[in-house]
């Protein structure tokens, strides 16, 4: 009694559910709904037995794909105005489609012919006490296997074309090169200097490196980034001029 | 007696309701001494004393807490989705209380003692996040916001390696039940923390990620975002939250426990009831949550994201590959519970 219960109380939620996603005013609603739907029809596999089916429609479209799909949504910048005029726009075409696709089930569902032993397959699908997981997969790597892997290949090959179209490498964006990171040792870049105390950096010829000041430089010889110890001796040219403090 | 409690209708359900209150009640209390002992643990690490006013050695603390949360005031902003922003905190508690239902505390002593109970723990450790999106799209705040959608990708990419992780230890049990994953480590087999050690790294790391803990606790990093998700939360709304953060860490640790120390499995035979060995494990993996947060500074964002998808997804795969061909080649592949 509980079981029947319990399966008509997740069938309607799951069919009221599914009525809210798509009439619900604002999309993330409608994708909260669609959460609960998935969440019941979930329920609904459990009390049929199919335990695994549903802990992994619980974790692939609850868990992963529907958070993606709501922060899509929650990004998105929906004109609801603009999306109610299209509803009108749009509605003839729909109502086609919709009867046609109607239409075709209903033909389908007529002319469905269930094999005359399918009933009791169905009800003994699994020999004994095997685990309703092992069953799976004993039909799933071994009758189908070729059909899962097709469908695994189709997978990859929709994931490397998603990837393809959106995945631009940006010269301009910072990346963090984690191996040249490690590999800079303290020489490469540092070096430390005994500064006499008043004079600050200037003295010992180190400038505040200055792109624009090549031209100056040019006729004197010397590079615009002068490091220390280099550029001590140089003769005649005016000196660049020392760094002034902070800016 | 026995007869009332698992024949008739009204006596499954009070038997069911006592098994739930007796997990509950227990891991309620614990999360309240959680709070104190992060606070102990941390003080320790900063050579400071911790809380130490309320009773004995600060030992009423997490009650104090709590009379101080129930009697604020709940403020809902202005502008915030009233319904969603309070459902978001009930979510977060409710999941990280459900999870509890299948971790066996002794041999076959579970409320539910499922075949698929690791896939069950997986499937409400990734729903989890729901709590915190929600959290922060209904608040109508753009610090709540940034944090729900660092946590949403975050989550997302952690649990990927995550479910490696289950994964090998499932090809070693045979299983996907969590009492016969425990079983498998019992007396005169090693506990998979040796046998699958970086398997065992990799799940300590990403499970301080999927709690949200520091160095990831990115979510609420309050640096950049105030305290993220739960910015515009107060009073019990915001303890729900808590409390679903430190129920969510224990369920971590618990798991820890479960796939990798043994759960309830003494270590060389050990004398000692099962439940206080489960308890000391908890306690362990608890301390390295905290170690770990007074030990490292926080990750940047896209140093998290590549940790988890260029160094985690390709070492644990590889590592699942190489567990499946050594099981299959060395005949060792458990052939399962028929």
């Amino acid at each position: 009694m509980i079981t029947s219960l319990a399966f008509y109380v997740f069938s309607a939620v799951l069919l009221g559910s599914a009525a809210m996603v798509v009439t619900s005013r604002n999309p993330v609603h409608s994708v909260l709904f669609l959460i609960l739907a998935f969440f019941n029809a979930a329920a609904l596999f459990l009390l049929a037995g199919a335990e695994f089916l549903a802990m992994i429609l619980v974790i692939v479209y609850v868990g992963a794909v529907t958070v993606l799909f709501l922060f899509v949504v929650m990004m998105l910048d929906v004109d609801f105005v603009a999306l109610r005029e299209g509803f009108q726009k749009y509605a003839s075409a729909g109502l086609i489609v919709g009867i046609v696709l109607f239409a075709e089930l209903f033909f389908v569902g007529v002319g469905w012919q269930i094999a005359p032993n399918a009933p009791v397959l169905r009800l003994s699908a699994i020999p004994g006490q095997m685990q309703n997981t092992r069953a799976i997969g004993q039909v799933l790597y071994t009758n189908y296997i070729l059909l899962f892997q097709l469908s695994g290949l189709i997978l990859l090959v929709a994931m490397i074309g998603a990837i393809v179209l959106t995945h631009r490498d940006r010269h301009t964006s910072k990346h963090q090169n984690i191996t040249r990171q490690q590999q800079r040792r303290v020489a490469d870049t540092l070096e430390v200097i005994s500064v006499r105390s008043g004079a600050g950096v200037a003295e010992l010829g180190i400038y505040r490196p200055q792109a624009n000041r090549t031209g100056v430089h040019a006729a004197s010889g010397q590079d615009a980034h002068v490091l220390a110890g280099e550029a001590h001796a140089h003769d005649g040219a005016p000196a660049p001029e020392p760094v002034q403090g902070e800016h | 007696m026995y007869s009332f409690f698992h024949d008739s209708m009204i006596g499954i359900l009070l038997l069911t309701v006592a098994e739930t209150l007796a997990v509950l009640v227990p891991v309620l209390m614990c999360m309240a001494y959680a709070t104190y002992f992060e606070r102990k643990a941390l003080a320790a690490f900063q050579l400071r004393k911790g809380p130490n006013r309320v009773g004995p050695f600060g030992l009423f603390q997490p009650f104090a807490d709590a009379v101080k949360v129930f009697t604020k005031e709940t403020i809902i902003p202005a502008g915030a989705s009233r319904s969603l922003f309070l459902l978001a905190p009930m979510l977060t508690f409710v999941l990280a209380c459900l999870a509890w239902a299948v971790i066996p505390v002794g041999d076959g002593w579970a409320v539910a003692n499922i075949n698929v109970g690791i896939l069950y723990l997986f499937a409400i450790s990734s729903l989890g996040v729901y709590g915190i999106i929600i959290a922060g799209w209904a608040s109508n705040s753009k610090y709540a916001f940034l944090g729900a959608m660092r946590s949403a990708a975050q989550m997302v990419s952690y649990e990927v390696s995550i479910g490696f992780v289950l994964v090998t230890v499932m090809l070693c049990v045979g299983s996907l039940n969590l009492n016969d994953i425990v079983r498998a480590q019992g007396p005169g087999h090693f506990w998979f923390c040796f046998t699958l050690f970086p398997m065992f790294v990799v799940f300590l790391i990403s499970m301080l990620a999927e709690c949200n803990r520091a160095p990831f606790d990115l979510p609420e990093g309050e640096s950049e975002l105030v305290a993220g998700f739960f910015v515009e939360y107060s009073a019990m709304s915001f303890a729900l939250f808590y409390l679903g953060e430190y129920t969510n860490m224990i369920m971590m640790s618990a798991l820890a426990s479960i796939l990798f120390l043994g759960g309830w499995e003494a270590p060389f035979g050990l004398p000692g009831l099962p439940i206080l060995w489960l308890f000391g494990k908890i306690c362990f993996v608890m301390f390295f949550f905290f170690w770990v947060r007074a030990t490292f500074p926080r990750y940047r964002y896209d140093q998290l994201m590549r940790l988890g998808w260029k160094v985690f997804l390709p070492l644990s795969l590889l590592w699942l590959v190489l567990t499946a061909g050594f099981l299959e080649f060395t005949g060792l592949l458990p052939n399962g519970a028929a």
